[in-house]
């Protein structure tokens, strides 16, 4: 029988939701590694009882758990992530250099055909890959040491490289986003990057459309369409065609264009998700109305959903690595809050329900669809 | 809690150490016991301390001596404990 499992990072442990195909029953297990940030976990498309996870603290550092059985049980892999050579200087808030720090892993992206291979994105901004199952990291070097990687500036969340996008037709090519660097590609298999930030328009720098500088802060792609890809900028929905080489604003009627996370649909290539954001420092939603807003024509055109999600009084945030839907036939869209809710609609986003209430904060959601 | 749940450990460790006993002598003997901790408690490459732990031996803070001063004679014969501490935080 088919079911989903949702693999669910907070500030203080990681959760695994599991229910049947039918979505209505959830059983919650957890916390694991109660106490630390778990900022992703993710399961490999090629094992889905193989699982990552980045578990973080402020006293302790960073580590990397692997699970082998679907999040039941789990032990911890390599945790030393060394830049390539020397590290040099990126650019600090005050314009000064500054030099490259680890700090943690943001996001795990496993191959899509090898359950050992793994692509973690880090703070400071750089793409590490393993291809042992995590007993060993090594640098991408050839990311940060694009020739811009000195101008990079961290955002206010920190210099993280956040979206790790793979494309399913081409194993050479991938897209990683950095805040606030921007996005970039290889055609290579990550050996050279280039920007791809055409089309963007930041007010918040200096020259708005500079080549690097801008903060994306999430990017999806539906896996028939490759070239196609969807972002959310820290102000901006943009889309492009063409894998990057040239965006456009498709923000449409959206009350704010502001807002973290972005997905699409798992069988509607142009059906496409986002959570607005009342502004950058009003960090929750317009009005106290929780609402996903849909646009079922790639953007543009943008329609509230709001059955089952809070009406009023509602002042969370939805971070950048907090949505994902299930490819079951009745598409599942999920998201969780900084307040700890995660909630669920099993009906492509018509209709809503909190899975989990009381959470700590959540900072990534990913749905695996088990056979 | 946090340390001795990864490297799975209900208790105080003893740990056989050659030659000085010093704070670098005892963490390279815990992390070579237990890998997990690697990372854990100083950074990988520099070695230094992570900034939100501290070293307590005798009800002092050794926290900032330098890394190969000898400890004093109580922790070298186990009689004390050599404390790694997460620093208070969290208001």
């Amino acid at each position: 029988m088919s079911g989903v499992r949702l693999l669910v990072g907070t500030r203080k442990g990681a959760f695994v939701l599991t229910s049947d195909g039918k979505r209505t029953e959830w059983e919650v297990s957890g916390p694991f590694f109660g106490g630390w940030e778990m900022y992703h976990l993710k399961g490999s498309p090629a094992d889905p009882d193989r699982i990552y996870a980045s578990q973080s603290s402020g006293w302790f550092g960073q580590l990397v758990q692997r699970s082998n059985d679907g999040g039941k049980t789990w032990e911890p892999v390599g945790n030393k992530f060394t830049y390539d050579g020397v590290p040099g200087t990126h650019q600090w808030y005050d314009g000064t250099p500054h030099p490259w720090e680890f700090k943690r892993v943001w996001h795990l992206e496993p191959s899509l055909a090898d359950p050992d291979t793994v692509y973690a994105g880090v703070e400071d901004a750089a793409l590490f890959r393993t291809t042992d199952g995590g007993q060993n990291w090594q640098e991408l070097p050839g990311l940060r040491g694009h020739g811009s990687g000195s101008q990079w500036s961290p955002g206010a969340g920190g210099l993280g490289l956040h979206t790790i996008v793979l494309d399913p037709t081409n194993a050479q090519r991938m897209f990683i986003a950095i805040s606030a660097a921007g996005a970039f590609r290889t055609d290579d298999g990550g050996t050279s990057w280039r920007p791809i930030n055409k089309g963007l328009r930041s007010e918040q720098i200096a020259n708005p459309t500079a080549e690097v500088g801008h903060c994306v802060h999430r990017i999806a792609m539906h896996p028939s369409q490759p070239n196609v890809l969807f972002m959310q900028k820290h102000w901006d929905i943009m889309r492009t065609d063409d894998a990057g080489d040239s965006w456009r604003e498709v923000s449409g009627n959206l009350p704010t264009d502001f807002g973290f996370v972005i997905d699409v649909h798992a069988h509607e290539p142009q059906t496409i998700y986002v959570v607005p954001i009342k502004s950058d420092s009003e960090h929750y939603p317009m009005d106290g109305q929780l609402r996903v807003f849909r646009s079922r024509s790639g953007g543009n055109d943008w329609e509230p959903l709001t059955k089952g999600l809070p009406e009023k009084d509602c002042y969370v945030n939805v971070l950048r690595d907090a949505m994902a839907v299930d490819r079951l036939d009745s598409c599942g869209i999920y998201f969780g809050t900084t307040g700890g809710q995660v909630y669920g609609s099993s009906d492509s986003g018509d209709t809503w329900a909190p899975i989990v209430r009381d959470l700590p904060a959540v900072l990534s959601v990913e749905a695996q669809t088990l056979k | 809690m946090h340390l001795r749940t990864l490297a799975r450990v209900d208790d105080e460790v003893r740990l056989e150490v050659n030659g000085p006993v010093t704070q670098r002598a005892i963490l390279d003997a815990l992390e070579a016991r237990y890998p997990v901790l690697c990372g854990t408690i100083r950074d990988h490459v520099t070695h230094q301390r992570r900034p939100f732990l501290r070293f307590f031996a005798c009800e002092e803070d050794w926290s900032h001596e330098l890394p190969d001063a000898p400890l004093p004679s109580k922790i070298a014969s186990g009689a004390e404990p050599f404390l790694v501490v997460g620093a208070m935080a969290g208001g």
